[in-house]
């Protein structure tokens, strides 16, 4: 384990606890500016998770340890992939689970906990939500593998540092068709997997129409501060993630102060720069008809296969 | 107006001739003349405007009626209404159930009866009622409400589903009677205004208006025709801002919410301009029997800006494709259907049918045009542009009555202390054919008011246009109803 590894593995998890609430007050804060808004401020995600771990823990009558367990769980496995992933080092602390394989399993995990407190509280919202859930993340998580692999594949290895570092070193890779085509394809992948519109729509109150919010729906308390905080986190890891596939200029490659300094700014700059414009375009997308959701994915899927055909063809 | 009293083996073959004509039947009410019962069966029909009441007298120790379920959809909602409020039992009723009854409420209590006294303590449940299950393989069933999460009335919603599929859905309402029209009994009716401007919050207008001219009808009072230009104003006013909110919160159901917030604008600025014209930005306080008085016109000029906002508007949502993907076969209610269940107001035209209480009951002697609506599909969509046509013609309407009214703001006719009777006002409200029946006694108290909204006739249609579509676009087909809790639950 090297000394760079082990700064970001401290400092990764650190800016990504603290700083996932303030991305998702500034991409709502962004949202309310272009909508004519005054909005509550990029703090009051924080405020409001505050609020919510002063509150007594309550449980549903009749839900089991899933229930109780899934927050914990998928804070947890957010956090690991939060601590291995090259945010702003190129090195990681656990070196074999920043794998592409290990990432993407980690994320499931934790969206597949979530599903099953749903369907543990036994109302009919939390298993319309799960089965929703699911459908998109089946679609969801071979795209995301396939557009990962196809920027894997010139490196030789899936491991998320080397193919950080390997642009790094070969800034023109980026503008290839392969990487240009997963980038497309990630970034819908995302938009699906962190339920932003026009896939889910995070702000609605209508609970027919929710797919994240239904299965959370009967979480109130600290277990919802729990489940709030690692949604904002899931979101800043799929965004970090995406912007240190493309553009990793900036990541540190020396243990050094300044570097790792450069490397905390180049993230917070990149995840905000990107947190920004997905707020934007929301702006101007409306929420597609549920059924309509797996031709998008499925279109993912194929950019993505493209990508992985395009990298193996067009070198 | 025609008026027949019958006994009750007469009336079904009255009301099937009178249906054969062509009439509707508008509402049903029951009367408590303290010797005996009465059921009220109002009819109306459009072109000439015709209106005709069957009166049947009914025995107070076995009150009974035929019902007419088998002629008329809404006769046999109206029956089951009349048995819990009245305890008036409708034979051969194919669904006797409770309809508006509280399940809490005692047996054998019946809230409209003179005797009926004040509101019991909730007591025993009123029996079960359970819901048509449907079974099948992967069927399941979701309940909602009665609260829900918005700042909407209360209504439980059960919908049998298999996947995201609506199978069946059962909307059960009426969780807060708030016996209104009993409050009306014994004022006078300048008092009733107040109550009449608190039916339905968002229909001040509209039901005042009803209210009135019912008074007017039943005194015979001439109402001068400025008063009657002030009046409809009034009612494209309030057709006006809950159009516009109706777009809005059309648009924020698929997520476009930036188009919301511009509605949510314009809605603002009818509101500040309600306030400018009657000092109250729900229009209350403007509309009283005999005539109507306001403090100005409406600037035409803040009108023609709110015209082309929405205009605007309506143009940026359906040119973005994911918007009109959305509405665009959404929740079709057929032409048929809506005629079978007597839809009214905007659902109706929507599904193509010419209802418009403002041509086919017309109160105003000036005549305008009725609006030709682009697509009358019955969907979404349909009644999101329905809704925005009528916009574009109420600013025209306005706009030239007030040129009219050159400036005048009051009118009142002469109003004489009458001698009893009873009257009926119609309304197009901006929901749809608003109906009140009053009957006053010689000193010209109120002894009895009926109030018919049109989501009464209404909420019926929005299970059967919600068959087969998915459980996400519920919402959004609630949404383009958007019924009244208030108006329908008295």
């Amino acid at each position: 384990m090297s000394a760079l590894g082990v700064v970001g593995g401290v400092v990764q998890p650190v800016l990504i606890v603290a700083g996932s609430p303030l991305l998702v007050g500034l991409m709502r804060q962004v949202r309310a500016r272009l909508e004519g808004r005054a909005g509550a401020g990029a703090g009051q995600p924080w405020r409001d998770l505050r609020k919510l771990l002063r509150k007594e823990r309550i449980a549903p009558r009749g839900t089991s340890e899933v229930f109780r367990f899934a927050p914990l769980v998928l804070v947890a496995t957010t956090l690991v992939v939060a601590v291995v992933v090259p945010f702003i080092a190129t090195e990681s602390a656990l070196d074999p689970v920043a794998d592409l394989f290990a990432v993407v399993a980690l994320l499931a995990l934790g969206a597949v906990a979530l599903a099953l407190a749903g369907l543990d509280t036994g109302t009919a919202f939390g298993g319309m939500g799960a089965s929703r859930e699911m459908t998109i993340l089946a679609l969801v998580e071979p795209t995301l593998l396939v557009a990962i692999f196809a920027l894997s594949v010139r490196v030789g290895s899936t491991n998320l540092g080397a193919i950080v570092s390997s642009t790094l070193h070969d800034p023109a890779r980026v503008i290839s068709p392969a990487s240009l085509l997963a980038a497309v394809a990630l970034i819908v992948v995302i938009v699906a997997e962190t339920g932003r519109i026009p896939v889910d729509n995070p702000s609605t109150h209508l609970e027919l129409t929710m797919v994240h919010e239904a299965m959370v729906l009967e979480y109130a308390g600290p277990d919802l501060a729990l489940v709030e905080l690692a949604s904002a986190m899931r979101l800043s890891v799929f965004l970090g993630l995406l912007a240190n596939l493309f553009a990793p200029w900036g990541i540190a490659t020396e243990a050094t102060p300044l570097a790792v300094l450069i490397g905390v700014l180049a993230l917070v700059v990149k995840v905000g720069v990107l947190g920004g414009l997905l707020a934007a375009a929301e702006v101007f997308v409306a929420k597609l008809r549920l059924f309509r959701v797996p031709e998008l994915l499925a279109g993912s899927f194929l950019l993505a296969l493209l990508a992985v055909a395009a990298s193996f063809f067009l070198v | 107006m025609i008026t027949r009293t019958l006994t009750s083996a007469q009336l079904p073959g009255q009301a099937a001739s009178l249906l054969e004509e062509g009439f509707r039947l508008a509402l049903v009410a029951g009367h408590d003349d303290g010797d005996r019962l009465r059921a009220v069966y109002l009819f109306t029909a459009a072109a000439p405007d015709r209106r005709v009441e069957l009166h049947v007298p009914l025995d107070q120790d076995t009150p009974e009626v035929p019902s007419l379920a088998g002629l008329s959809f809404a006769a046999g909602r109206f029956e089951r209404e009349m048995h819990d409020l009245f305890g008036i039992v409708p034979t051969g009723h194919p669904l006797p159930q409770r309809l508006v009854r509280h399940f809490h409420w005692p047996r054998g209590w019946y809230p409209m009866l003179t005797e009926a006294g004040d509101p019991p303590e909730f007591g025993s449940v009123d029996g079960p009622y359970p819901f048509r299950t449907v079974e099948g393989p992967g069927v399941y069933e979701i309940p909602v409400g009665p609260v829900h999460a918005g700042m909407i009335g209360p209504g439980h919603f059960r919908f049998s589903v298999v996947g995201e599929t609506i199978l069946n859905l059962k909307a059960r309402l009426w969780f807060v009677h708030r016996g209104l029209e009993k409050l009306f009994h014994g004022r006078t009716p300048g008092e009733g205004i107040e109550l009449a401007e608190r039916v339905s919050g968002d229909t001040t207008v509209g039901h005042t208006l009803a209210y009135c001219l019912a008074v007017e009808d039943a005194h015979r009072w001439p109402v001068p025709e400025d008063a009657q230009r002030i009046r409809a104003i009034l009612l494209e006013l309030e057709r006006l801002y809950n159009h516009i909110t109706d777009i809005g919160a059309l648009c924020n159901d698929v997520a476009y919410g930036v188009l919301n917030a511009h509605c949510q604008r314009v809605r603002e600025r009818l509101l500040r301009l309600n306030d400018t014209v009657t000092g109250h930005r729900l229009l209350r306080d403007a509309v009283h029997p005999g005539g109507a008085t306001i403090t100005a016109l409406p600037d035409p000029r803040v009108l023609a800006a709110v015209g082309a906002d929405a205009a605007e508007i309506v143009d940026l949502a359906l040119s973005n494709t994911v918007v009109a993907d959305r509405f665009t076969g959404t929740a079709p209610l057929g032409r048929d259907q809506a005629a079978d269940l007597g839809t009214l107001g905007v659902v109706a035209r929507a599904s193509g049918l010419d209802v418009d209480a403002r041509h086919d009951h017309p109160f105003l002697s000036a005549e305008f045009p009725r609006t030709r609506h682009s697509r009358t599909d019955g969907d979404v969509l349909s009644r999101f542009l329905v809704r925005a046509e009528e916009i574009t013609t109420s600013i025209a309407m306005i706009t030239s009555l007030a040129d009219m009214l050159g400036g005048r703001t009051t009118a009142t006719g002469p109003v004489t202390s009458g001698t009893g009777g009873s009257g009926v006002g119609i309304v197009e409200g901006w929901r749809g054919t608003i109906v009140h029946r009053v009957e006053l006694t010689g000193d010209g108290r109120l002894s009895r008011v009926k109030i018919v909204d049109p989501s009464f006739f209404n909420w019926p249609a929005l299970p059967v246009a919600l068959a087969d579509t998915i459980v996400p676009d519920f919402p959004l087909t609630n949404k383009s109803f958007n019924l009244s809790y208030a108006g329908n639950d008295l």
